[in-house]
């Protein structure tokens, strides 16, 4: 692997030994000495145009873990244009000489732009680009949703049948556009819900069912309920007419969660607006995997930062 | 290139249970031994190197595996290998006699890894090394105290190591 | 007409009809023999002699964005093309929106002489869309500017947009539209569709161009005005602009060379010189377009010829300057989207690159190529070449070219502009001689 651009590009294959290394990495945290020296020497610049504390310091455990040297560079706020300073920061990094880039843009494909520019010749890890994708979120989901269902018994095994349901801002959600594509690669049913403004126009092509009703899709009882932050912007652009009549219809309250199966589980990529997209009981619940998905989500870069860095440029 | 079988079921088999009672012995009996085998297939020796000494004193095999993937010195030189879980007995290695088994020792380097990987997981009262074959060409000081067959190789030669478990043949061949 | 100009003798050309004969240039204009002097012989076998094409829809960006293009570069670029004509976009700094602004234009296009420069009036001030600029004063310039559009901008306001039709009708202009409601389009990327759901950039929807061509051709219709419509590209605009000349709309409608060629499935990379506005459409629109401009609902083909330095494209998508350039590529895109399809013929070629948009535009001399006295304007072209266009075959100042790497057939041989040689042997005549030429005139 030389990139890791979108979810799209993963197959079955690839997913699953992501997931399966994961796993080993996840053992390291319960070890006493919990670093390995494998990306000993190596540098990984974590290259954030956006603000992103949780995934900046999930990447930074992640390949120190690995005894990789991290150096964190915002380049949020520069000076320069926008455009130059996407440019400039690749070849100033590349004259650095790192390994791999781990940026977060918020323009839409900037990642695969610097993966295909020859600016730099680093492995690339998009930690989020604009409204597109973020792989590693994506990736950490399915560790997540694998890990409940199979427990110590989860390597090797691919999600077949399980149905997850997305709920919410699909259309802005990086991390949506990612677990489609991730999970339905996984083999399992992916279904999404929000109202028809925070949906593509389109979705033709997508391996995905639409509705608007979340009340139908509770009771139909998914193996997994995935609710999406919604941005506080998206409330002043007419997307929907207040946070109280979003949360009343697409907002995962008590009674909603109480519908659930109790084997059910509930996702949320954080960070949560308790009380719109979540209740404070949904999100506390014995079914909320919330603060699992931050320690795998360590264990997934680590993972992913190993693929990339080890082995010879095949 | 011709094959040239050089060790058949029989001889390893042999060769098993000589290391099996030369660790009994060098051990002074069965307490507080620990074999990990290193992945893949000296996980399968220290599996039935573990059976040996079970028969002789039960109780006495206590096994596991440890994956030396993350601690290889040579992962940039060579395509991305995926690394193999680890699993460590639940009463860890502190104050064990830890035996490592591999199939060939030829560099020494992945003796050297598996040596680090056991100083970030707990402090063993010493390490042992038990390998089927020794085929030579060390590059680091590293002795094997238990070796099933010394082959003298040349640097060109490939010593193939099949076992039932994964091979469906128990045999040392050189290539 | 240019007196002083040596006179050429083109032995064996195929017109646009198909007949091959000679053709004699002398002072400028066609003559109906040769001249007894002739200084240059051009051996045309094989070449397919077009009238001088004309570009309705470029940016040469001067004054104001030097960096990108000048009339210099920009004319350079249009006759290496076979362009012995352009319009240049109102979009400067300053804003063409003033007689002194364009009639600047205008003399630096008679200077440099390598085609002819008529400067686009910006409709409103500043292209503000808030009050119409001088119209009249850049209609009775030295310039005559006849063609009015805050191109880059929608005129949105349809107040504005109906006094801008009624204003401009009063010089004999023509407003020339770009259709695109800014509010359905705020930070848009790319086509609006699955495709841009998929890559997570904002969506341009075909509506927003559809809905402001509809409201224009009913506007035009009620006060009795001419309107055009700049860079047409989906199938549902060909579909209202149809209805509207049923209805005897005085309307023309343009499409770009790359509309003709390129489909959004090129934004799957996020390399920006694919990005444009309006954006690359879908394969249906590809086609509905060439079917419209092969039945007439699309008059003729303009560039939209729009430099940007490297550093407007070196960059993430969203943040990627729109546009592409588009001279030096034109005939040979057009070929290869509908000649070589059958679509269209050389008379075809001719209608929608030369005499149809100098109709639009108000040009002179267009109106009867290679006959005895017309203007000698046209340029001959080699339909039987192929070529990997690269950046060497740019001859503007920006490299924006979406057709780099990619094979097109055709070459530009020659480029004869009022009378006298811009382009020979394929490739360009040097500044210094094409300056004296047109001095001459």
């Amino acid at each position: 692997m030389r990139h890791l651009l979108s979810t799209k590009d993963v197959t079955r294959d690839e997913a699953i030994a992501l997931l399966d290394i994961a796993e080993d990495m996840a053992d390291v945290a319960n070890r006493e000495v919990k670093k390995l020296p494998t990306l000993r020497g190596k540098t990984v610049v974590n290259l954030f145009f956006e603000d992103s504390t949780r995934t900046r310091v999930s990447f930074e455990v992640a390949a120190k873990r690995l005894s990789a040297d991290v150096i964190n560079f915002s380049a949020k706020g520069s000076s320069i244009s926008k455009g130059e300073s996407l440019k400039d920061t690749a070849q100033t990094l590349a004259a650095m000489g790192a390994d791999a880039v781990v940026i977060r843009h918020s323009a839409s494909g900037a990642p695969r732009v610097l993966a295909d520019s020859g600016w730099i010749d680093a492995g690339i890890v998009n930690a989020g680009d604009g409204t597109h994708e973020h792989p590693t979120q994506a990736l950490l989901d399915a560790f997540t949703i694998r890990r409940r269902l199979h427990g110590s018994g989860a390597r090797g095994k691919a999600l077949d049948g399980v149905t997850v349901t997305l709920v919410g801002d699909i259309l802005h959600s990086r991390v949506a556009r990612s677990n489609i594509w991730l999970l339905t690669t996984l083999g399992a049913a992916v279904s999404l819900v929000a109202p028809a403004t925070l949906l593509p126009v389109s979705t033709t092509g997508w391996p995905v069912s639409v509705s608007y009703d979340l009340d139908a899709a509770i009771d139909s009882g998914p193996d997994v309920v995935m609710m999406l932050r919604i941005q506080a912007e998206r409330m002043n652009a007419a997307f929907f007419p207040n946070a109280r009549e979003y949360s009343r219809q697409w907002g995962l309250d008590d009674e909603r969660v109480a519908r659930l199966p109790a084997a059910s589980i509930v996702m949320h990529p954080g960070p949560m607006n308790r009380g719109l997209e979540i209740s404070a009981n949904a999100a506390d619940s014995a079914q909320s995997t919330v603060l699992e998905q931050v320690a795998n989500g360590v264990s997934i870069r680590m993972a992913v930062l190993y693929q990339l860095l080890s082995g010879s440029a095949a | 290139m011709t094959a040239r079988t050089v060790l058949q079921q029989a001889d390893i088999a042999r060769a098993l249970t000589r290391i099996s009672h030369e660790i009994l012995e060098s051990n002074r009996g069965s307490s507080g031994l620990v074999l990990l085998g290193i992945p893949t297939r000296g996980v399968l020796l220290a599996q039935r190197i573990g059976a040996i000494l079970d028969s002789i004193e039960p109780g006495a095999g206590t096994v596991g595996a440890l994956d030396v993937t993350m601690y290889r010195d040579d992962l940039a030189k060579n395509p991305t290998r995926a690394p193999n879980p680890t699993d460590i007995p639940a009463d860890g290695i502190d104050g064990k006699t830890v035996i490592l088994v591999d199939d060939v020792l030829y560099s020494g380097r992945t003796i050297r890894g598996a040596l680090d990987a056991l100083s970030d997981i707990g402090r063993p009262r010493a390490v042992r090394l038990a390998v089927l074959v020794d085929r030579g060409h060390r590059e680091l000081p590293i002795r094997a105290d238990f070796v099933g067959k010394n082959l003298p190789t040349s640097v060109e030669e490939r010593i193939f190591v099949r076992l039932l478990e994964t091979d469906g043949i128990d045999e040392v061949a050189i290539e | 007409m240019s007196v002083l100009a040596g006179s050429i003798k083109i032995v064996g050309a195929t017109l646009p009809d198909g007949t091959t004969t000679d053709l004699f240039v002398d002072g400028g204009v066609f003559a109906g023999e040769a001249s007894t002097g002739s200084t240059t012989t051009i051996d045309a076998a094989g070449l397919i002699a077009l009238p001088g094409l004309v570009d309705l829809h470029t940016h040469l960006r001067e004054p104001g964005f030097e960096q990108s293009e000048t009339v210099l570069t920009g004319s350079r670029a249009a006759a290496i093309g076979g362009f012995t004509a352009v319009f240049a976009m109102a979009n400067t700094l300053p804003v063409q929106d003033t007689a002194g602004v364009v009639e600047q234009v205008q003399s630096l296009g008679e200077l440099h002489g390598y085609v002819t420069v008529r400067p686009v009036g910006a409709v409103t001030a500043g292209l503000a869309g808030e009050r119409l600029s001088e119209i009249g004063a850049m209609a009775q310039s030295r310039a005559q500017v006849r063609v009015f559009s805050d191109d880059g901008q929608c005129v949105s306001d349809a107040l504005l947009m109906r006094r801008a039709l009624e204003y401009v009708k009063t010089f004999g202009g023509v407003v020339a539209q770009h259709a695109q409601d800014p509010r359905l389009t705020m930070g848009a990327q790319m086509n609006e569709g699955a495709l841009s759901g998929e890559l997570g950039l904002a969506g341009w929807p075909a509506v927003a161009e559809e809905s402001i061509i509809a409201r224009d051709v009913l506007l035009a219709q009620h006060v009795g005005a001419r309107l055009h419509v700049c860079h047409v590209s989906t199938a549902g605009s060909v579909e209202v602009i149809r209805w509207a000349k049923a209805r005897g709309v005085d309307v023309t409608a343009e499409v770009t060379p790359h509309h003709l060629l390129l489909t959004e499935q090129l934004a799957v990379g996020y390399d920006s010189r694919f990005k444009v506005n309006p954006p690359l459409r879908r394969e249906e629109d590809v086609l509905a377009l060439r079917a419209a401009l092969a039945d007439g609902t699309i008059d003729i083909v303009a560039t939209d010829h729009a430099p940007h330095p490297v550093e407007a494209k070196d960059c993430a998508w969203d943040e990627a300057a729109n546009g592409m350039v588009g001279l030096e590529s034109a005939l040979s895109v057009v070929h290869a989207a509908v000649v070589e399809s059958g679509q269209l013929g050389w008379a075809d070629i001719a209608r929608v690159f030369s005499s149809k948009p100098a109709q639009i535009g108000r040009l002179a001399g267009y109106d009867a190529p290679f006959s005895t006295g017309s203007a000698a304007n046209f340029t001959l072209y080699d339909p039987s070449a192929t070529r990997v266009f690269s950046t060497g075959d740019l001859r503007g100042k920006s490299l924006n070219s979406p057709y780099l790497g990619r094979e097109l057939p055709g070459r530009v041989i020659a480029t004869i502009h009022n009378g006298y040689p811009t382009v020979l042997d394929g490739e360009l005549v040097d500044a210094e001689t094409v300056a004296k030429e047109a001095s001459h005139g």
